[in-house]
């Protein structure tokens, strides 16, 4: 257990962006919102997944809706009690703690706002540990856990909960109803028992993107090694490629973004080529013609000079990244991980091979 | 009939005189002083004597100017303003002013956000509260506050409240009052545009002073007779009275300028400017004869904002950057730079200490102070020393270039003299007469635009007729702001589809420009 105030929750947004693996959006309206909920209300409590009781209610928080919404909206603060409500109305007991269930630029930091305003804690374990476009892909689903009854409210106080029949239905009706409410509302998913959690969770995430925000912010004061051998250290990264953007292909197709960014070498990989396919996340890395990773491991793009990782909205013509590759958590490697997020479920033609076999450099 | 274009930078105030026929007169640099405003008057009074014009004669004076920028930076000279923001219950989550620095959160007096604002599509969010608003600007008008930012949710798309907001002000605070509304500042994105809105609010003592004082010089130099305005961010111009009302707009048009001139001096609409100063380089783009615009966040003093500013890169070397050789034989070429002092400490004025003006003279580039003086430093490590010059400037110009195609150059600024003529990357390299004042003439020669953005779902109205409606707007907004109406152009369209919308919902961008009236 300890305490997470303005400076933790600074590392954590920056952190969470990595993990994001290119997709999780702007950090910054979800980090204002968990600093304005923490000035407001005072720090949040973290607590270790063993300190949850098995049988406490534990309830994810995210938001859904286009971030540009989010960016005029901002969120109103009184969703969170709303959602408590709700939620444990409908379960007929109080809610134990809230946590996040992904690592990425938005909902990495409201659970953290809403735990401050409600002074409840925060689990430090989340779903993914990292970001992935579609609702069912979570750890929970593979425990056989349900995204419903999920509940939904906006900032005018309208709520809601529903059960559905699959997971299908649920991203239907949650989009129909986040378009009637304006485009952006707050909602609790996933709701589940501590000892489900313990099972199934990615524990420790709230903690490992403090570090990793942490460690980028201070990568260029190491003196032992120059910053991109401290950088591959901290995040025990495996180099993919490093080069300049030569083009970026994108598509709009229900609700995400696809597309390709392709790079011309730079410094050791000059005179090579490498491209990353994304839908919202990145999802394969190329370099000369030959798979280096693949989803569920981690993509992730970084500046070359100041290792801010670059997210799939932002990538543009000229700017110069480090392609990384992170391992996943060991259970989306398992057959019913990989049926969830394989390579194959978002349609590229390849077993799926972990990271540190498929020969990128390695950790120097 | 004569243009007056003056340039304060961080070292130098440049002027020019330009006549009808837009060719350049007369130039002039002096150093910026301290209250800028003696630094204005000796820089026209040199002009003026180097010309001989009769001041009478000049009929436009353009101003580009720093003071905005110094004092957000320097917190100096920022007023007491009210900052009140319509969208609750939405927005909450996050007060005005969140993330600001202590040293700059002072400024705001009183800070309420009301009832009000609206959803993407226009529907209403709430209804405006009045009541909070009226009581608002009353608690504002016992305090004795001046200037007030008004900023709503989603007023990019609709503006009704915060208009509804700014009336009641005035009618409670007196038609004195300074009104900043957001969205006539920024764009999408409410945190950011109020961001810059209460920065605009803030600015307006200074504002004042520094027109005041422009015009009183201009008067006192018998320039009576001239139409006077400020250089914007965009390289657009804006009448006195517009810059009263929206400072913040002259945020960065240094930059800004010396791209329009380079423009101007080459006649190309499209290529990569690379203004070359004592310490340092700034490489910017300009497309359809207009400086191409960030993409990203801008920061000011810390501050978050989200209005257009030029995408200009900045790098470690100019005409008195210093060399030397390191210890394994390689050589180095500034960050660090002899500044004004080049004149003092260059070799080839007799100074000690060796600078890539000391190379270009070596190496024959140009003929500049006294050549024997560098005679004694070797060929090899001159080469050496331009090699890493072309190549610091090379990078740069590869990382602003937005295809892979070679770009034609524009070479301006005083310390263009230590580039070489050819450079990889550049298809051609024009190195223009009166470069060295390419920010002064960038002033003297802009126009004025206008800008309209708004979402529009084109199932509802058909994308051909969106964009008609909104160049429409646009060219309507550029002649308020003082475009002769049979000369604005539409010089950008932009539409972006945005994901999760219903329907076919598009950002729609148009920006309009023209000549003076």
């Amino acid at each position: 257990m300890r305490k997470l105030g303005i400076s933790e929750i600074e590392d954590i947004a920056l952190g969470a962006a990595l993990l994001g693996a290119g997709g999780g959006g702007d950090p910054y309206v979800g980090k204002l919102v968990a600093i304005g909920a923490v000035q407001e209300c005072g720090p949040v409590t973290l607590l270790d997944p063993d300190e949850v009781p098995d049988d406490a209610l534990i309830v994810p928080i995210a938001m859904m809706g286009a971030p540009t919404v989010l960016s005029e909206k901002a969120i109103g603060g009184k969703e969170y009690q709303t959602l408590y409500d709700t939620v444990s109305t409908f379960y007929g007991k109080p809610i134990y703690a809230f946590m996040p269930i992904e690592a990425g630029g938005v909902n990495s930091m409201l659970p953290i706002a809403a735990a401050a305003r409600l002074g409840l804690p925060l689990v430090d374990c989340d779903g993914m540990g990292r970001a992935f476009p579609e609702l069912q892909m979570v750890t929970f689903t593979i425990g056989g856990g349900s995204a419903t009854p999920m509940a939904l409210v906006d900032e005018k106080g309208n709520s809601c909960i529903f059960r559905t029949i699959t997971n299908k239905w649920t991203e239907e009706l949650a989009r129909a109803v986040t378009m009637a409410c304006g485009g952006s509302v707050s909602v609790s998913l996933f709701s589940m028992e501590g000892a489900f959690m313990k099972k199934y969770g990615v524990k420790g995430i709230v903690t490992r993107s403090q570090t990793l925000g942490s460690a980028i912010r201070q990568v260029k004061e190491a003196s032992q090694r120059t910053p991109e051998e401290e950088f591959l250290r901290i995040t025990e990264g495996i180099r993919l490629f490093k080069g300049k953007i030569s083009d970026v292909l994108r598509e709009v197709r229900a609700g995400f973004n696809f597309g390709k960014v392709l790079l011309d070498g730079i410094g050791d990989y000059r005179g090579q080529s490498a491209y990353v396919e994304f839908q919202n996340e990145n999802l394969s890395a190329v370099v000369e013609g030959k798979i280096l990773a693949t989803t569920p491991d981690l993509i992730c793009l970084v500046d070359t000079e100041t290792f801010q990782p670059v997210p799939t909205d932002a990538l543009k013509y000229r700017k110069r990244v480090m392609v990384v590759g992170l391992s996943c958590f060991p259970l989306w490697r398992t057959k019913e991980g990989l049926e969830l997020v394989g390579p194959r479920y978002f349609g590229i033609n390849t077993d799926y091979i972990p990271l540190e076999e498929r020969g990128g450099n390695q950790n120097v | 009939m004569y243009k007056l274009g003056i340039d304060v930078g961080g070292t130098n105030t440049d002027a020019v005189l330009i006549d009808e026929r837009l060719h350049v007169a007369a130039s002039v640099k002096q150093p910026t002083t301290k209250d800028v405003y003696s630094g204005i008057l000796d820089a026209v009074r040199a002009v003026l004597a180097e010309s001989g014009v009769n001041p009478s004669e000049i009929r436009q004076a353009m101003l580009g100017t720093t003071q905005c920028t110094n004092a957000i930076v320097e917190r100096k000279g920022l007023a007491d303003i009210g900052i009140l923001r319509i969208g609750a219950p939405a927005s909450l989550g996050i007060v005005p002013m969140v993330d600001w620095a202590e040293d700059l959160k002072h400024i705001a007096v009183e800070t309420a956000t009301i009832g009000g604002g609206f959803e993407y599509d226009g529907k209403e969010l709430a209804p405006f509260d009045e009541e909070a608003a009226k009581n608002f600007f009353l608690r504002l008008r016992d305090k004795n506050v001046k200037s007030v930012a008004i900023s709503c949710v989603f007023s990019t798309v609709r503006n009704d409240h915060e208009l509804a907001a700014a009336k009641l002000c005035r009618e409670i605070m007196g038609e004195d009052v300074h009104v900043s509304v957001s969205s006539e500042i920024g764009s999408m994105g409410l945190i950011e545009r109020e961001n810059a809105t209460i920065l605009n609010a803030a600015l307006y003592h200074v504002a004042e002073s520094f027109t005041e004082g422009f015009a009183r010089s201009l008067e006192d130099e018998g320039i009576v007779n001239a139409d006077i305005y400020l250089s914007q961010n965009d390289g657009t111009l804006m009448t006195m009275e517009y810059a009263r009302r929206y400072p913040i707009l002259t945020i960065a048009c240094g930059p800004t300028n010396s791209i329009r001139g380079a423009c101007y001096l080459s006649s190309l609409k499209n290529a990569v400017v690379v203004d070359v100063g004592g310490t340092t380089t700034d490489l910017g783009v300009i497309q359809n004869g207009f400086p191409r615009e960030s993409g990203v966040a801008v920061t000011i003093g810390g501050v978050r904002t989200n209005f257009r500013m030029p995408d200009v890169i900045s790098i470690g070397l100019g005409g008195g950057s210093i060399v030397r050789e390191t210890d394994d034989g390689s050589v180095r070429v500034g960050p660090d730079s002899v500044g004004y002092q080049i004149t003092e400490k260059a070799l080839v004025f007799g100074g000690d200490v060796c600078t890539a003006t000391d190379i270009a003279v070596r190496l024959g580039l140009t003929r500049l102070g006294d050549k024997s003086k560098v005679a004694h430093l070797s060929d090899d490590f001159a080469k050496k020393a331009l090699a890493a010059i072309t190549e610091l400037v090379e990078d740069s110009l590869d990382a602003m270039k937005v295809s892979r195609d070679d770009v034609d150059l524009i070479l301006v600024g005083g310390g263009s003299i230590i580039l070489p003529e050819k450079l990889a990357g550049a298809r051609t390299v024009s190195k223009p007469e009166s470069g060295g004042v390419a920010n002064a003439i960038g002033s003297a020669i802009s126009k004025v635009s206008g800008n309209y953005e708004k979402l529009i779902d084109y199932l509802t109205l058909p994308r051909e007729e969106a964009l008609a409606q909104a160049k429409a707007e646009a060219i309507e907004l550029a002649v308020e702001a003082g475009a002769l109406r049979e000369t604005v152009e539409i010089i950008d369209v932009e539409d972006v589809p945005l994901q999760y919308y219903p329907g076919n919902t598009n950002r729609v961008k148009v920006k309009a420009a023209g000549d003076l009236k």
